[in-house]
């Protein structure tokens, strides 16, 4: 194996794709080969690198500095400057540009080696259209183990003693699922991964199939395994090109290697797995909603019970995890369930992604242990506040989710505990707003979106997030009336308890955690028609 | 039988029953709208939501199973607002017209808005009147009072199974379409009316009947339709001595509220202008109106004129399958007394004469072995010489459905590509008049591979030992060569049909119009009998008739041979018993069929006709 001085990894994620990633690498590689470099300087690619909306991201070894906002016209400049003479090109070095120097933070706010990666071990290491980087690093190592040394019942022990809940949302056990649809007697089992990353102002999916595309698949397997299932498919959001692009060859690689296909490793497990692309319908993350499309129907939910564990795709057991949870399971085999039991909380151990974005300084993905508190996220990973501006609200879960205001600040974001305030963790998303956004108006936008969402099988959520819509926007533009607010409570309130799924049962969350926090403000729209952020323009529909 | 609680009220109940039908069978309506009996569940309005002890929430009582010892509460304050909220949205989606809508006074959701006492919609209705589908001759569809419950989706995949309404985009922009978002004339669609029947509102309702009539205006009559021989039930709405619309029985043993086009909407023949109202009697080569009296003394007059002329033989009636069994019974009893003869018959011997004498021979009657609903319990149903879609659209229909719903198979034994070969799991291609070789085919490869029922043959069949040596020679090369079907096809449906655990046979007048029909139908019997499908629930063998009476016709006696109860005229203490019943001297002889009296006719041996 040949060894080179340096490294140079180009970060291909969607975000530097669009940014012109591309082009960059092929410079970088006529400006190496001009140099005469070739031997000594290998460029790679690879995953998200962590860092968001900064344009082109290269990462350097041995240095491990970071370059953002790298442009074709740069490249001469970093391979003359930093590859060939050894120093750092200032100008474009990633500094976390703080603008409030009171949190103390290293270069990177971001740095990877502040957080606890589990799922993301290999996200912006190795090569993701690689499957030799993959097992280079200890992938198919859980497989193997699970194959040649463990009955599939240990497997489900394994994954029920580490503590592992869904990441997807709703927070159910894992094993427990696992062990549900192994005790159904079926010759046929599915496993579905749910790629259809729909919650708004969520990616950390796509980061981890765009980075590590191999380590989902081998948490599939591992699945398959163990509730004895032969047959996968991964549902995809159809939007994410790359992803997909990056599952599919590496289906296709794991295939050739036999990781895939009949007889894996020469053993008697076989597993076929394929990809289904979603056609852009929320709720058709919820997984009866999912299958259903699966199955070739409208994206409806189906009724539960019974659940998909012993009557799901073509009315046969069927495991539905997220990829994250999913992403999960290799490490979970290889260290075992106590390693994981020591990261996190006690209730919810292990890591979570949490997708930072809004009016935070540093956007973007980060995997952290569980118990992480609002504050830390923002003020620390996030880099804190943009322009300066103070916090006002922050949106957790998603448009189902919850706003949060100033009080809870210091509450650990993991399931129980959010659980306990009536919050909800949701998929990770937190969406961090300071005093220049509208409360009425962020409303407006997730109650839009809802209405767009809603499948319109049943009639409180098809009917009540369209009235619900129309209300917001009365109060939005001046018209809103002092019923408004009851009126809008008592839909939501009658959604969440007579909704068919839990699309139109989550609109209360978002809905009653605005009103409460932020009542003066709806009032204000109301009675004064004025909106304080100088938002919402009112007199007009 | 689970026991539980509803509001109190102890319920007795079968298991695996809903909340909802358990409540709706004992009396109590707890408010439902995209529930329908018949249809499968969808769980959508959300009126029906009730609470159990002990569970979290609410749960929609169509979507669940009752439980022993579950404690059910289906009103309180809480339910009743979130039903009236549901109302509320649901009243706020369209502009529900009440004045003019034919539904007006049945319409399930004016009755629930009533019965909650919705006094006032909050919201404002905001979408736009559309326009009426027009396009079909008999059904009219109105966007505009569609609650989106999607009864007519279920009705049209599940009853008609045709697929032609279906939901389109999705929340507050859902809505109904017809094909590809077509005119319902320019669709798939058959018209047979189940949405309309199946629709809550008056968003689709027949439009023969627009402004013909209120509900509570109609006088119900319930009858059997006089159309094919399914036998479906009927309820006649009817205005001033005029039909105004047809419903489906939904206790209808056969059709459980199914009907065709024809059923539900072919009934404009009833008022048709050209419809004699009077007798006519051609005076001077012109037909003039006469009276009653009139018109009988005059056929009574001829009639007696001509039979002694001519002698009794020289007079023939003729009955009909389409009437009742008190006509058909004085009908014959008038041709066998006041005519003298036994030249009486009906359109019978047309059609299924060689189905009544091949299972008459076989099984000592000619009906259906089996009821129609029994189709939904078969494993395999081999069909042959029936286009059940076009002919008896309601068993087509349910023949579909078992296919596509309840896993059952369908061999189909079509020389064409009919709608049922694209539900069958096999389609055999025969050459038009080959039906014995291939049926003897099935035999040969289900004896030779042992798959028949022994015990049957021993204890319920004859000379079994003699059919096998003729069964033998059909080897299936030999009636691959015969009839041209494939004889891996030949061996695989025969597989099928014999290894099933219950499996029938359906047949129209496909096999039975050909010089070798009795025999096609006797093979088919001797098939049934081979495999033991006979006299069990889902088997036998079972022709479709062409006339909602033609079993009375026949049972009554309309028939040149036999007296009422295939009584032998030829038997002399039959006769005997007869004209002591009837007060006359009765014919010994046999009197003429149907082709027989025509050929009788045009030689001039008959001389009345009626």
């Amino acid at each position: 194996m040949r060894l080179y001085r340096s490294h140079v990894l180009v970060g291909m994620d969607t975000f530097t794709l669009l940014a012109g990633a591309r082009k960059v690498k092929e410079h970088l590689i006529r400006q190496i080969e001009k140099r005469g470099l070739s031997d000594e300087i290998k460029v790679l690619e690879t995953g998200s690198l962590g860092i968001t909306n900064r344009g082109v991201v290269l990462l350097i070894y041995p240095e491990g500095c970071y370059y953002v906002n790298v442009k074709p016209e740069d490249v001469p400049e970093i391979v003359e400057e930093h590859l060939l003479k050894g120093r750092t090109v200032q100008r474009l070095l990633f500094k976390g540009e703080l603008e409030r120097k009171a949190v103390a933070l290293p270069e990177s706010p971001l740095d990877v080696r502040r957080q606890s990666r589990v799922v993301l071990q290999n996200c912006g290491v190795i090569d993701p259209e690689n499957i030799d980087e993959y097992i280079g690093r200890g992938g198919y190592e859980a497989l193997e183990r699970a194959l040649f040394q463990m009955k599939p019942q240990e497997v489900i022990e394994q994954v029920k003693r580490s503590g592992l809940v869904g990441r997807g949302g709703a927070g159910f056990p894992t094993g427990l699922k696992w062990e549900i649809s192994a005790k159904v007697a079926s010759e046929e089992k599915y496993i579905i991964c749910n790629a259809d990353e729909g919650e708004p102002g969520t990616f950390k999916d796509r980061v981890i199939m765009e980075g590590d595309p191999h380590r989902v698949i081998e948490g599939m397997l591992l699945a398959g395994y163990a509730v004895g299932a032969n047959k996968g498919f991964i549902y995809i959001r159809g939007e994410y090109a790359l992803s997909i692009q990056r599952m599919e060859k590496a289906i296709k690689q794991a295939y050739e290697y036999n990781l895939l296909g009949s007889n894996i490793l020469e053993t008697n497990f076989s597993f076929d797995l394929e990809m289904r692309k979603g056609a852009g319908a929320y709720v058709c993350g919820e997984e009866t909603a999912l299958i259903e499309s699966l199955e070739g129907k409208r994206g409806e939910p189906r009724n539960k019970p019974p659940y998909p564990g012993t009557c799901g795709l073509w009315g046969k057991p069927t495991v539905v995890n997220n990829v994250e949870t999913l992403a999960n399971i290799p490490s979970i085999i290889v260290k075992g369930a106590d390693w994981f039991r020591s990261l996190g909380t006690k209730e919810t151990p292990g890591t979570k992604l949490y997708t930072i974005l809004g009016h935070v300084v540093n956007q973007g993905v980060i995997e952290v242990e569980t118990g992480i508190t609002l504050r830390k996220i923002i003020f620390d990973y996030g880099g804190g506040m943009k322009n300066g501006r103070e916090f006002k609200a922050a949106l957790v879960g998603g448009a189902a989710g919850c706003f949060l205001g100033k009080d809870m600040l210091d509450v650990k974001m993991d399931y129980t505990t959010l659980k306990s305030y009536k919050a909800v963790l949701g998929s990770g998303a937190v969406l961090v707003m300071d005093t220049s956004t509208c409360i009425v108006d962020m409303l407006r936008c997730i109650l839009d979106f809802f209405k767009r969402e809603s499948c319109g099988k049943c009639v409180p959520c098809r009917m009540g997030t369209d009235r619900l819509y129309r209300l917001i926007v009365d109060i939005s533009s001046g018209k809103g009336t002092k019923d408004h607010p009851k009126l809008m409570l008592e839909l939501a309130q009658m959604m969440n308890k007579a909704s068919f799924c839990p699309l139109g049962q989550s609109v209360l969350l978002p809905l009653s955690s605005a009103f409460k926090y932020f009542e003066d403000e709806v009032m204000e729209h109301i009675l004064d028609k004025r909106c304080p952020a100088g938002v919402c323009k009112m007199g007009e529909k | 039988m689970v026991s539980l609680t509803i509001d109190g009220k102890p319920i007795k109940t079968k298991k695996g029953s809903t909340i909802l039908e358990a409540a709706l069978d004992n009396g109590i309506e707890i408010p439902h709208l995209c529930y329908h009996k018949g249809l499968s569940v969808a769980g959508a309005c959300r009126l029906c939501l009730v609470k159990i002890k002990g569970r979290p929430g609410m749960v929609a009582s169509c979507l669940t199973e009752v439980a022993e010892g579950m404690e059910v509460i289906a009103f309180d304050e809480e339910i009743d607002e979130t039903r009236r909220l549901i109302v509320e949205l649901i009243l706020s989606e369209h502009k529900h017209d009440c004045l003019v809508c034919e539904k007006n006074g049945q319409c399930e959701l004016q009755d629930l808005a009533y019965r909650l006492g919705i006094d006032r919609v909050r919201f404002s209705v905001e979408k736009p009147n559309e326009e009426l589908d027009n396009s079909s001759e008999v059904i009219l569809r109105d966007p505009n009072r569609c609650i989106l419950c999607g009864r007519c989706v279920r009705s049209c995949a599940e009853i008609a199974v045709q697929d032609v309404l279906k939901f389109a985009n999705r929340g507050s922009e859902m809505f109904i379409i017809a094909g590809l978002n077509q005119l319902l004339a320019e669709t798939d669609c058959v018209f047979c009316g189940a949405c309309v029947q199946a629709c809550p509102t008056g968003s689709l309702t027949e439009k023969l009947a627009r402004f013909q009539g209120r509900s509570w205006e109609f006088r119900k009559v319930r009858t059997t339709c006089p159309y094919c021989g399914v036998g479906c039930q009927i309820e006649l709405n009817i205005k001033d001595d005029r039909i105004v619309k047809v419903y489906g029985v939904e206790e209808g043993p056969e059709n459980k509220g199914h009907l065709c086009v024809k059923g539900r909407f072919g009934f404009d023949f009833v008022h048709h202008e050209d419809r004699l109202t009077t007798p006519l009697i051609k005076r001077n080569g012109e037909f003039e109106e006469a009276s009653w009296d009139e018109a009988l003394d005059l056929v009574a007059t001829k009639f007696s004129q001509l039979k002694q002329k001519y002698g009794s033989d020289a007079l023939a009636g003729l009955s009909s399958a389409k009437c009742t069994n008190e006509e058909n019974y004085l009908f014959q009893k008038f041709v066998r007394v006041c005519f003298g003869t036994n030249n009486v018959d009906h359109c019978a011997r047309l059609c299924h004469s060689s189905t009544v004498a091949g299972l008459s021979r076989a099984f000592g009657s000619g009906a259906m072995t089996n009821s129609i609903r029994e189709f939904e319990k078969a494993d395999v149903i081999l069909i042959t010489g029936s286009n059940t879609t076009e002919n008896h659209p309601v068993i087509g229909s349910l023949l579909k459905h078992v296919a596509r719903y309840k896993g059952v198979k369908l061999i189909v034994v079509d020389p064409r590509e009919i709608e049922l070969t694209g539900y069958a799991t096999i389609w055999l291609r025969q050459r038009s008049g080959t039906d014995v070789a291939w049926i003897n085919g099935l035999m040969n490869v289900i004896v030779n591979e042992a798959l028949y029922d022994e015990e049957f043959i021993k204890s319920r069949t004859e000379n079994f030992e003699e059919f096998k040596k003729v069964i033998l020679k059909y080897t299936p090369d030999r009636v691959e060569k015969i009839t041209g079907i494939p004889k891996r096809k030949l061996i695989e449906a025969a597989r099928m049909y014999a290894r099933a655990k219950k499996a029938s046979i359906v047949f129209a007048m496909g096999i039975t119009q050909h010089i070798t029909g009795t025999d096609n139908v006797l093979s088919l019997a001797n098939l049934a009998m081979l495999c033991g499908n006979v006299g069990k629930e889902g088997t036998g063998v079972n022709p479709l008739r062409g006339q909602n009476n033609v079993q009375g016709a026949c049972d009554l006696g309309a028939l040149p041979d036999v007296y009422p109860g295939y009584q032998k005229v030829s038997d002399p203490k039959i006769r005997e018993k007869f004209e002591r019943a009837w007060r006359a001297k009765l014919s010994p002889k046999e009197g003429l069929t149907v082709v027989e009296m025509m050929n009788a006719a045009s030689e001039g041996r008959i001389k009345v006709f009626t």
